[in-house]
């Protein structure tokens, strides 16, 4: 009974201009959360910071005269001299300042990038396992995270260290090795609630095995809390290792890290400061800025908080 | 209440034996040994050297005549150190340690708790930033640095307390270390504290008992520190570690008499005894303080059951 009321062509009309029209779209979970990072002003800031201080210890060697190792016997113990290209001094050996804090910085950086991927991975199977099948595999599996924590996590560190030489990619390796544990709980609580969901038992009446099952339906819901967590990791490793250096169980010379720098440094910061400021200033502004970048993650991510 | 500690007790039994048996075999197997020096010994000097340490026996027989030392407060004889055991070179270094990581604890503890505190009360007001403010400088800058930072400005420049040293019973020695420990322990315990007690200023009982007319006051007494307290008590047993380890630094920087020092330099040396000593002891007095921080816990959370 077409035409009657007119209803047809009214709404034939009204299809056809929704069809020209955009019709407003959805939000998805990740824009939100961009939003809200971008409107953390600390946290923007630090994205810029850490970004230069990246680019300052990758780029920034090539721009210099001097490289990190090498010796100018004329300028030994000087203090900022742009006309010999030592923009913040030299050091005790004549290497320039600025070429040491840069390689340092990337040490830092390298060691923490690297530790962190490690922790994570460590950390997301185990916690994706021990939560996944529950039961005794999961008391056992998080007996012996129970355990590992109640071991002074440092003097561990340093008698690996001691044991493994002084080579600095099992340094990276084994402060990845020890700091999953963390992202271990963290990951096996969201496991918990997440394999009661609809999707997983789908998958299973589908048929999937378990290991599929927490590789690709479990693993990519678990992003949130680990990007928080491995970005608040990146710091508490850059301190690690900065503190390993310290103590003269880190990085070896003619290498540098921002911790060995630090070391060398403060004994001698009254008479030489340069070799104290440059070094505590990037490493101060890169950890403060890490934990600004977390802090907003985790305020971004996480809705619980709002 | 009685039941739930005694098991607790006995459940951090196995955490402990499993934990020296996993430091044992890890220092162990690691090479090197405590007798590797710039000279080599004559091989007969070694071997008897390393009889006298039972270092010649099998690893698993070795280990049963540690452990069953152990259990008799035994820590066995320092290698590196001769004329000492590990027991009494633990004697010399640890209470000093230990007394500068507890005050340190306490102190920390306590600031930390009345920052955030009072952060959480004026949230978003300029006494929360400036406080949020110091506990970002507390939680990012390294201890080391803060020590040398400390040294520098008020043992050198201003030259109000030594910057260095230590004379038994001297107050002012202690001001410096104590305060770079304090620093960073406080400002985690500030950040917790703030974090929880805002979320329990939001609850609705808090609403409840603001609208029936209490006080700020009686409110926070009442109502809001206890519960704003949990997350904070969680953290204090990796707070002490953190504290105790953090101590290592402290006492190289401002050149102290406590464990620290040996401890690295055993470590360095392969001094299997006092690695093993110093670390356990440790681990012993971080069970101790997880075992305690489970009491307060479920004292505190009604939700804790003792069954």
């Amino acid at each position: 009974m077409a035409g009657i009321t007119g209803k047809d062509a009214l709404l034939t009309e009204y299809a056809n201009r929704l069809e020209t029209l955009d019709a407003p779209k959805g939000r998805s979970l990740t824009q939100d959360a961009v939003r809200r990072l971008v409107r953390n002003k600390a946290a923007v800031l630090s994205v810029f910071v850490v970004s230069f201080i990246i680019l300052f210890a990758f780029i920034g060697p090539y721009l210099l005269p001097w490289t990190y190792d090498k010796i100018d016997w004329s300028n030994i113990r000087k203090g900022p001299d742009f006309d010999a290209g030592h923009f913040v001094g030299t050091d005790q050996n004549g290497r320039d300042m600025l070429a040491r804090i840069m390689q340092g910085t990337q040490m830092s950086l390298i060691v923490a990038g690297v530790a962190t991927l490690v922790s994570v991975i460590i950390g997301v199977i185990y916690g994706a396992v021990a939560g996944y099948f529950g039961g005794k595999v999961d008391a056992v599996m998080m007996r012996f995270v129970d355990i590992m924590y109640a071991l002074p996590y440092i003097l561990f560190v340093i008698i690996l260290v001691v044991i493994f030489g002084r080579n600095p990619v099992l340094l990276f390796v084994g402060i990845g090795c020890l700091e999953w544990l963390t992202m271990a709980r963290i990951v096996r609580g969201q496991t918990l609630s997440i394999k009661e969901r609809e999707f997983v038992e789908a998958a299973k009446a589908g048929g999937a095995k378990p290991w599929t099952i927490i590789i690709r339906h479990i693993v990519p819901n678990l992003t949130g809390p680990v990007v928080i967590y491995a970005t608040l990791t990146v710091p508490e490793i850059i301190l690690t290792e900065s503190f390993l250096s310290y103590l003269g169980l880190g990085v070896q010379e003619p290498q540098t890290s921002l911790g060995t720098l630090i070391s060398f440094g403060s004994p001698v910061a009254e008479t030489l400061p340069w070799m104290l400021i440059g070094p505590a200033v990037v490493l101060v502004s890169l950890l403060l800025c890490l934990t600004y970048i977390g802090d907003g993650l985790r305020d971004a991510l996480d809705p619980k908080d709002r | 209440m009685v039941g739930y500690v005694t098991r607790r007790v006995l459940s951090a039994i196995p955490i402990a034996l499993i934990a020296v048996t996993a430091c044992f075999f890890i220092l162990r197997l690691a090479p090197g040994g405590p007798f590797d020096g710039e000279r080599a010994l004559p091989p007969t000097t070694l071997a008897n050297l390393r009889a006298h340490y039972n270092l010649d026996l099998p690893l698993i027989q070795q280990y049963f005549i540690y452990v069953g030392r152990l259990l008799q407060g035994d820590f066995g004889p320092s290698m590196v150190y001769n004329d000492f055991t590990v027991a009494e070179m633990l004697w010399i270094g640890l209470p000093f340690t230990l007394m500068l990581g507890f005050s340190a604890f306490i102190i920390g503890t306590i600031v930390g708790l009345v920052a955030g505190a009072l952060s959480a009360v004026n949230q978003n007001k300029w006494p929360d930033y400036m406080l949020v403010f110091l506990v970002m400088i507390g939680l990012v800058v390294p201890n080391f640095l803060m020590a040398a930072i400390m040294q520098l400005v008020f043992g050198v420049y201003l030259d109000w307390f030594p910057a260095g040293g230590w004379q038994a019973g001297s107050i002012p020695h202690l001001v410096l270390p104590i305060t770079v420990l304090v620093l960073p322990h406080a400002g985690r315990t500030a950040r917790l504290m703030r974090g929880s007690m805002i979320e329990v200023l939001g609850t609705n009982y808090v609403r409840t008992a603001k609208s029936k007319g209490l006080g700020q006051r009686l409110i926070l007494a009442r109502h809001a520190i206890k519960p704003a307290l949990l997350p904070v008590v969680s953290y204090l047993g990796p707070g002490l570690s953190y504290l105790l380890t953090g101590s290592l630094v402290v006492e190289q920087v401002f050149a102290l008499p406590g464990i620290g020092k040996y401890f690295i330099s055993a470590a360095l040396n392969r001094d299997y005894g006092l690695v093993l000593g110093t670390t356990i002891l440790y681990m012993f007095i971080i069970l101790a303080v997880n075992l305690l921080v489970d009491i307060l816990y479920a004292w505190l959370d009604p939700k804790v059951r003792y069954s």
